[in-house]
């Protein structure tokens, strides 16, 4: 009961707290001369943001960077063995190709399809039907998307029954049973196709809420005009969702550099199916060697600078244009 | 004259033939449309369908043949799998800690990076760049490599095992998203309301509350589900901060029932299902305020 009850201050507390916060503190600042106040009042708006950030993610990041140098249980200073290790190992080696294979196959299919399915849901009566059925993998977390592909990938022997979904539609297609998830040359794809399966519904969901955005005004101008809607699509629609797919886009490359649940609980990385945070993630606990682990989510922040830069460079470009 | 009265019936009856042939064609057009989309929820669906017919089979059945075996009877529905999952000790009140660990952190995270991400698009500062550079950098940053450290904060502060504890800990790994998403989105806005705004005297919490966050509704709505989801269906965060506290949520559970039960899990499906109901009701209510043109009105107005 206890709990109920904090839990329902905190709901109705914290946007009450940060209200007066903010009411109070433009009172204050607003009483500043105008230099002061211009420079004090995005620190003051952004505060809250700062400190959560400070202490839950900037303070832990450095302090894992540094042990990334240091040796098992951080007591001796190595130098660059554990990034040494991590690129002659032969099986951290696989887990970055693996990684990359996620990259590319799982960004390029759920932001794709995300947009060409919010674009096509636009266009009928059942819309929000058809944005249930494609969403709703999203809400599933992955312990149970584990239960449910383990029943669509089940594989009997060639013979018996197959009470997995995919064998028995391709028994029934005259095809042999496939072991999808410890076969080498399936297992990476049948378990990035789950992450596409569970993602694409969260791109078509952002896609089209900036969809709507698009004034139906400026649309139906264009129809009056005669333009086809490919035409629309490509010249009105698909630019003004640009900066919408950017930030899908690298939301998606990020969800597959960081791919841990997915993995884990449908293989845990065997079979050559590990990727970098699974690798990361077994040199921790079952490695217990946190100077290493280190390394490897060292070596995973590296691997989205490019990312940082590009993201920077629209940042700025934005601003040139307001 | 008579030319002009035989004719005009003439003219009008075929043109009312070619509309409806231009009416049948427009449909005949759509059909590709209609059956892309069909065909892509069919095979976003069946996954999840199989999963529930199953969670209403019994475990000796879904071992014996697939789910699409009850489409005809005998179907031998049972809720088996529910009152076994539903009487295991700690399930029922594990679904409570999730709601109450769901809902204040959605709340505190949105709130706060709403904030923030006005003061990111409409202000500028000093160092406004580097604190954005370092906001994308830390969306990227893996939660295993904060573990330990806050782990260790949490000790001190006597905070480890307690509900706050992941109230806390959900918020500072939302945030960078949040608040990089709702910047972009906030900074999108057209530049014209915000300066009339200002012209006729509004404050920036003014303008804040009256004029970003009414706008922001479809970005917050969605960013919302998202949110919500994630800390519902968060598994790391609450079993590192967590452990066996009575406070852990229930996908901490499933996942301790999945470990220990090995084989004989299949029952689980009924727990896979009443995992992802709540969300999908949240979902579900949602959708309205996906509304098309939020703001389109609003330069006007």
């Amino acid at each position: 009961m206890d709990r109920v009850i904090t839990a329902g201050v905190a709901v109705v507390g914290v946007p009450v707290v940060l209200l007066g916060y903010l009411l109070l503190g433009e009172r204050i600042l607003e009483r500043l001369p105008g230099r002061l106040q211009s420079w004090f009042r995005p620190y003051f708006w952004a505060l809250p943001a700062i400190s959560f950030a400070t202490i839950f993610m900037v303070y832990p990041t450095i302090n894992t960077a540094i042990l990334s140098f240091y040796s098992r249980d951080s007591t001796e200073f190595v130098g660059f063995a554990n990034y040494k290790y991590f690129f002659t190992f032969p099986d951290t080696l696989l887990s970055l190709r693996n990684s990359l294979f996620w990259l590319v196959f799982f960004t390029v299919f759920s932001v794709g399809l995300g947009l060409i399915v919010a674009i096509l849901v636009d266009r009928v009566g059942y819309e929000s039907i058809a944005k249930i059925a494609i969403f709703l993998p999203v809400p599933i977390s992955a312990v149970a998307a584990s239960i449910i592909w383990k029943f669509m990938f089940d594989y009997q022997p060639p013979g018996a029954v197959q009470t997995g979904t995919l064998n028995a539609t391709l028994g029934t297609v005259g095809f042999q049973p496939v072991a999808w998830l410890s076969n080498k040359a399936t297992n990476n794809a049948a378990l990035i196709f789950v992450g596409i399966w569970s993602f694409t519904g969260f791109c078509m969901v952002i896609i089209s809420a900036s969809l709507k955005a698009i004034s139906s005004e400026v649309l139906e101008a264009a129809r009056m005009d005669g333009a086809s809607e490919v035409r629309i699509v490509r010249l009105i629609v698909t630019p003004l969702l640009w900066p919408t797919i950017t930030v899908v886009g690298t939301t998606a490359i990020i969800t597959a550099l960081k791919v841990f649940d997915i993995v884990y609980v449908l293989t845990a990385g065997a079979y050559d199916t590990s990727v970098i945070a699974v690798q990361m993630f077994s040199q921790l606990t079952s490695g217990g060697h946190f100077g290493r682990a280190a390394a490897v989510g060292v070596i995973l922040f590296l691997a989205i600078v490019p990312l940082l830069v590009v993201n920077v460079r629209r940042f700025q470009q934005q601003e040139e244009m307001r | 004259m008579s030319e002009v009265i035989t004719t005009r019936p003439e003219a009008a009856a075929p043109s009312r033939v070619a509309l409806a042939v231009e009416a049948w064609g427009r449909t005949l057009q759509r059909v590709p449309l209609h059956l892309a989309i069909v065909i892509f929820m069919i095979i976003w669906l069946i996954p999840t369908v199989g999963l529930i017919i199953n969670s209403f089979r019994s475990v000796q059945d879904m071992g014996n043949a697939g789910w699409w075996t009850t489409l005809f009877p005998p179907r031998g529905f049972t809720l088996a799998s529910y009152n076994q999952v539903l009487g295991i000790e700690n399930v029922v009140s594990s679904i409570v800690n999730s709601i109450l660990i769901t809902v204040p952190a959605t709340v505190i995270q949105l709130a706060i990076a709403t904030m923030a991400a006005y003061a990111f698009a409409w202000m500028s500062f000093p160092g406004r760049n580097l604190f954005f550079i370092v906001i994308v950098g830390l969306m990227v940053v893996p939660i295993q490599m904060t573990l330990i450290p806050v782990l260790k904060l949490f000790a001190a502060t006597g905070l480890a095992g307690s509900i706050v504890a992941v109230w806390l800990a959900h918020s500072g790994y939302g945030l960078p998203f949040e608040v990089f998403l709702l910047r972009n989105y906030i900074g999108s806005l057209p530049r014209e309301i915000f300066e009339s705004a200002e012209v006729d005297g509004a404050g920036h919490s003014t303008r804040f509350l009256r004029l970003a966050v009414p706008m922001t509704v479809p970005a917050i709505a969605s960013l919302t589900i998202f949110v919500f989801l994630g800390v519902w269906n968060d598994l790391l965060v609450s079993l590192t901060y967590l452990g066996n506290s009575p406070n852990r949520p229930f996908t901490v559970v499933i996942t301790q029932l999945v470990t220990s039960l090995g084989g004989g899990w299949q029952f689980l499906t009924a727990a896979a299902v009443l995992q992802m109901a709540l969300p999908l009701a949240v979902f579900i209510f949602l959708q309205r305020y996906f509304v098309r043109g939020i703001t389109s009105g609003s330069v006007k107005g």
